[in-house]
């Protein structure tokens, strides 16, 4: 017990005496949890409207206003067969009328019509989105120089609602691939800064290393002081960015979802909980703090 | 606390009891060669009993400071092997020498003394980094403090001392926790001449303890007719080995009378020493 208060007397009374750079190392690591605690939401929202996009990729063959149930059951049977396919949902008229109805602003036009000119249709989702063009050449027989002729004579002719869907992929990926660049470039920072406090410290403290290595500490009794300067370091600055974070979430993002924004409520439904982010945050922080005192010493500490 | 009771008992023991119990400092054939081919040490073979004083002495450069690293495992020789109280130092794991350090004690020619803490804080760092308790702390600190004659100064800053008092620090720190070694590098280098009798008096009484004290000097003239075992190197060799005078046992007193003899230094000396001692060196 003694020696764990010895611990952090020696952590402590180093931490105050190099006051300049250990502000540097909490304030590099207070700007990291901050960014980390805006991106990781903004990730995984991106990362969950990229799902909802992925879910929603499929490819819909429209049937021929006559074909009979038995034709359109082994339709969907062929369809089922043909490899990559995940699943494939028959679609009636009126489905796909009330589909359209709830998607339009202006309910009237539906209203107006007097027949459904739509098509019943078979939708099919393919296990990996990307073998939907592929799926879509096998059941109109068109792969490998087909004639042309669909797997059943109920298909009349395939359709995708969602053009804009790749597009939409191809934008989120962009966009981690330069979050995590960043992310990755600030630890990257907060660890050489915590590295260097620390590398400060075994200097100014050369004198103590020396006389407790001739008196004959152990090497961990050594270690143990810089090692927890380093997560010092490492847990200030977690709790200054927590604070920062849970200010901007109550007065920003908060009063947002109060307003019923779209963002928003999209953010609370689609995102991960504050408790949990906090908790992330928290880990990560002690995490490349303990990592950057670590390195450093077996770099430099001699024992 | 087991460990400072067992170097009690040894405290107890007669002085040079060699015959059965292994020398305390065992060189045999020690070679040590610097990087960039500098020979510091030339096969060094050197015992040292338990209980001993000895004084080792030469010109700088000629191997004494080597000698006390490859004690401590500062360095490792090149060739040849050293044993501490019949152990080979050299086949000793690593995390096995802090170990082997608690039980020597170590006092430099420059204090090596924390600034930034009293003299209480600094003898009791000692105890505290190799886990000490906080009552073997309490107990072991003002005991030893008061062995070297700095009661009345435990809050002071080193700073606020004189090289002397600084040195007696230093003199405790190493000996605060009983090791049955002690080994002092220069520990006058430093003192002026009043100063070092004071500081060679009270390793004396350390060593009447049942501490073996090995001091390294430049200083060939005050150790030349101590009575004590004197071992001389020159050029990384021993030139010289033997008890100048005839071994006496004697008091702390004497052994001090003595040295200011040896040294040319009137009786007031001591008092000087021992109440407002200064140095050259601050």
């Amino acid at each position: 017990m003694s020696r764990v208060l010895f611990f952090f007397s020696e952590a402590f009374r180093a931490l105050r005496r190099n006051g300049a750079p250990t502000l540097a190392a909490v304030i590099t690591t207070v700007v990291t949890v901050v960014l980390l605690g805006v991106l990781i939401p903004v990730f995984s929202f991106a990362q969950a409207k990229s799902d909802e996009v992925q879910g929603q990729l499929n490819v819909q063959f429209a049937l021929y206003d006559d074909a009979t149930n038995a034709e359109i059951a082994q339709a969907k049977e062929k369809i089922e067969a043909v490899p990559g396919v995940e699943s494939v949902t028959f679609i009636s008229k009126q489905e796909a009328l009330r589909t359209l109805k709830s998607e339009l602003q202006d309910k009237s036009i539906v209203e107006e019509l007097h027949t459904n000119p739509l098509p019943a249709s078979l939708q099919v989702k393919a296990v990996d989105a990307s073998d939907l063009p592929q799926i879509e050449r096998e059941v109109m027989g068109t792969a490998s120089g087909g004639t042309g002729n669909p797997l059943s004579s109920a298909i009349s002719n395939p359709f995708s609602r969602q053009q804009s869907t790749h597009q939409i992929a191809k934008v989120t990926s962009a966009l981690k691939i330069v979050l995590t660049v960043i992310m990755a470039l600030l630890v990257v920072a907060s660890l050489m800064l915590i590295g260097n406090t620390i590398r400060l410290s075994i200097f100014t403290r050369r004198r103590e290393v020396e006389v407790m290595r001739l008196v004959g500490a152990t090497r961990w009794f050594i270690r143990w002081p810089f090692l927890i300067e380093g997560v010092v370091v490492g847990f200030l600055g977690g709790l200054v960015a927590i604070i920062i974070l849970w200010i901007g979430k109550v007065t920003i993002v908060d009063p947002l979802g109060d307003n019923g924004n779209a963002f928003a409520s999209a953010q609370h439904n689609s995102t991960i909980a504050f408790p949990a982010l906090i908790a992330i945050l928290f880990g990560a922080a002690i995490l490349v703090s303990t990592i950057g005192s670590g390195v450093t010493l077996r770099r430099f500490l001699r024992v | 606390m087991a460990r400072l009771r067992r170097n009690k008992q040894k405290a107890a023991e007669p002085v040079r009891s060699r015959g059965r119990r292994a020398p305390i400092i065992e060189l045999n054939d020690v070679t040590k060669v610097y990087p960039g081919g500098h020979m510091a040490l030339d096969r060094v073979s050197l015992s040292i009993g338990r209980g001993e004083f000895v004084f080792l002495v030469g010109p700088t450069g000629c191997g004494k400071s080597t000698l006390i690293k490859t004690l401590i495992r500062e360095l490792e020789p090149t060739e040849g092997t050293v044993r501490i109280a019949g152990r080979d130092i050299g086949a000793m794991p690593d995390k096995k020498v802090p170990q082997l350090r608690r039980n020597i004690g170590t006092v430099f020619q420059d204090f090596k003394l924390l600034p930034n803490r009293t003299v209480y804080d600094n003898v009791a760092y000692a105890l505290q980094v190799i886990g000490a308790s906080r009552h073997e702390i309490r107990e072991q600190v003002p005991a030893t403090l008061r062995l070297v004659g700095l009661s009345t100064k435990l809050h002071n800053f080193p700073d606020q001392l004189s090289g002397g008092e600084q040195q007696r620090v230093a003199v405790a720190r190493a000996f605060v926790n009983h090791p049955p070694l002690m080994l002092a590098d220069e520990p006058s280098g430093n003192l002026d001449p009043v100063t070092s009798i004071g500081i060679m008096q009270l390793l004396y009484r350390i060593n009447k303890t049942g501490t073996t004290v090995v001091v390294v000097t430049h200083d060939r003239e005050m150790v030349d007719n101590m009575r004590r075992r004197v071992v001389e190197l020159y050029e990384g060799r021993v030139v010289r080995d033997e008890v100048s005078g005839g071994y006496t046992e004697e008091s702390t007193t004497e052994f001090g009378m003595r040295m200011r003899a040896e040294m040319g230094v009137g009786a007031d000396g001591e008092r000087k020493t021992n109440g407002h001692g200064h140095s050259l060196a601050r």
